[in-house]
């Protein structure tokens, strides 16, 4: 089980952060989780939203570059060591994280974004491990 | 002072100078017209003959050459005599598309030589100097240039060619060099690297530079002069005459001696192709007059220049030209190498990029940096940081493989960059060389 992410290329530049957001409110588009990953040039805004299909066109037709990809989405107890858990499951089954990212969801707590190179493997590994991947509607 | 190599052609008369080119020119015509099939079409297809050319007066006559034409006729399209009679190649960085190959017999090097000679002995050179050549030696022409000259004048020839730098100031301050003929740039990085190690002009016995290959300014020629304590000679050439030599500057500073016994100079309207008057603005044209291996006649430079007869201190009567103040196409020249921003742009769509791009050129520490943003396409796009990183970076090789210069790739977002009246701005170039 995956979650939809969609990628938005942004210049690191004043205001354009701002601006893009301001593009996602003005399209009703509610955040649900973001991670950002910036250079000095650029940065890539990717966030996690309730109807990702209708966010990607409006951002398409806004002239953005996006990007959808699956990503995974696991809860994670509030204790010491249950990132590093993960981790070690996704290790050990040969995974490569590329980046993951932390959000909080009103419905259950805590949870951890991975975006792996091989989700099919991550999510046998992390469920053989007992860790429970969600998809968008367990999420929101 | 008498600072002549060979005052009987520096110092001739007008009229001995004259009687010099009419003859030379009147030979090569007739040479080139029997040798080189691909200019006799180009006379052949204007009605002119060999024996239309009497003098320089009927220079105007002949047909032009442009660097399409060396690119139309290479390799051998434009070789002069017979192969077997020619020991020498060098080439230029053959950033446009296709590389200008010249060819040399020894009669040619040994002139070109000469030329660099005539330049090493205006700087104050004798056989008392020791002369560090620190151009880049090989296919360039800078390195060999220099290196026959400074054998031809009799100094101790230092071949170290560009780069490691200590070792340059090591073999400077050891052998006690008097010359350095380098880059302008590279200079200016000898005289920082020198101060980052704590010395000052004091402790090297240089006393003249000669420096070319690519623009530089008064305030560089003044950074330069004090960082290294020398005064600072400008050299001009280009490998399709044959190289560095074809103009040097002595003493007075003010532009620069065409060895007009050798080169023939004209400025003509780029856009006509009419033969201005002295003192002009336009685009240099040259006629080698003793070249065998490469013979070009009427070769237009692009180079935007003026031509001066006016009586120069050193007692040359040797025509100068001033500095190139520009280009008549969009060619630049970044750290001593031709660059079209076509060839960037062409490097770009075969990445897969768009042809939207801006090229930044600016001077950092007397050096050159290129900048290229372009704008991202949603196919290049990708959610990791890795892969855009990897593609900046693929970009930049294949610019660098292109051009032999790094550039700084900067990736940037769909219709970011400025178009003007719907054309966009290609290039800017920041470096101020002509104010």
């Amino acid at each position: 089980m995956s979650v939809k992410q969609i990628s938005v290329f942004i210049e690191n530049k004043k205001g354009k952060l701002a601006e893009t957001t301001r593009f996602i409110a003005e399209h009703n588009i509610n955040l649900k989780a973001l991670s950002i990953a910036d250079t000095q040039d650029y940065g890539i805004l990717r966030i996690i939203c309730d109807d990702t299909a209708a966010a990607q066109k409006a951002l398409s037709d806004g002239g953005y570059i996006t990007l959808v990809n699956d990503v995974l989405a696991t809860a994670i107890s509030d204790k010491p060591g249950s990132l590093a858990t993960i981790l070690e499951v996704l290790s050990e089954a040969n995974v490569s994280v590329e980046y993951t990212y932390a959000f909080l969801s009103n419905k259950a707590g805590a949870y951890m974004i991975f975006r792996v190179d091989d989700n099919q493997s991550a999510a046998a590994a992390l469920a053989g491990a007992g860790i429970k991947t969600v998809n968008e509607n367990e999420l929101f | 002072m008498a600072n002549y190599y060979q005052p009987e052609f520096e110092c001739a008369s007008r009229e001995e100078m004259r009687a010099i080119q009419n003859e030379k020119l009147v030979k090569q015509v007739k040479r080139v017209y029997e040798n080189v099939k691909y200019y006799r079409d180009l006379m052949d297809e204007k009605g002119v003959k060999p024996d239309d050319i009497k003098s320089v007066d009927d220079l105007y006559k002949l047909p032009f050459l442009t660097k399409a034409d060396l690119r139309d006729a290479y390799p051998y399209g434009l070789l002069g005599t017979d192969l077997k009679n020619c020991v020498r190649i060098q080439s230029t960085s053959g950033t446009t598309g296709r590389r200008v190959v010249a060819f040399y017999t020894q009669k040619d090097v040994d002139l070109w030589e000469e030329c660099c000679a005539r330049a090493i002995v205006a700087a104050g050179g004798t056989n008392e100097d020791v002369c560090q050549v620190a151009y880049g030696y090989g296919l360039f022409t800078g390195g060999p240039g220099l290196n026959g000259g400074s054998h031809k004048v009799g100094c101790l020839t230092l071949p170290m060619s560009s780069g490691n730098t200590e070792r340059q100031i090591q073999f400077m301050q050891d052998l006690h060099a008097t010359i350095i003929c380098c880059t302008p740039s590279y200079a200016a990085y000898i005289g920082e690297t020198l101060k980052e190690m704590g010395l000052t002009p004091d402790d090297i016995d240089l006393k003249a530079g000669i420096f070319g290959a690519e623009p530089w300014t008064e305030e560089m020629r003044r950074d330069i002069e004090t960082s290294l304590g020398i005064k600072a000679y400008d050299i001009y050439g280009l490998t399709e005459t044959s190289g560095p030599g074809v103009a040097f500057e002595c003493e007075e500073q003010t532009g620069m001696h065409i060895n007009e016994d050798h080169f023939l100079a004209e400025i003509i309207d780029p856009e006509t192709g009419e033969v201005l008057p002295e003192g002009s603005k336009g685009e240099l044209v040259f006629t080698s007059l003793d070249k065998e291996g490469f013979p070009l006649l009427r070769y237009r430079t692009r180079d935007i220049c003026i031509l001066s007869r006016k009586k120069c201190s050193c007692g040359r009567t040797l025509i100068k030209m001033c500095k190139p103040m520009g280009r008549s196409d969009d060619m630049m020249i970044i750290r001593g190498v031709n660059v079209f921003p076509s060839q960037i742009e062409s490097v770009l769509l075969k990445e897969g990029y768009s042809a939207n791009y801006l090229i930044e050129v600016d001077r950092a520490n007397n050096t050159d940096t290129l900048d290229v943003s372009v704008e991202l396409t949603p196919e290049q796009f990708s959610d990791t940081m890795k892969d855009l990183a990897a593609k900046e970076k693929s970009l930049a090789n294949a610019i660098k493989t292109m051009l032999g210069i790094n550039p700084k790739v900067h990736l940037v977002a769909p219709k970011t960059i400025t178009r003007s009246e719907g054309k966009a701005v290609r290039v800017i170039d920041k470096r101020k060389l002509h104010d």
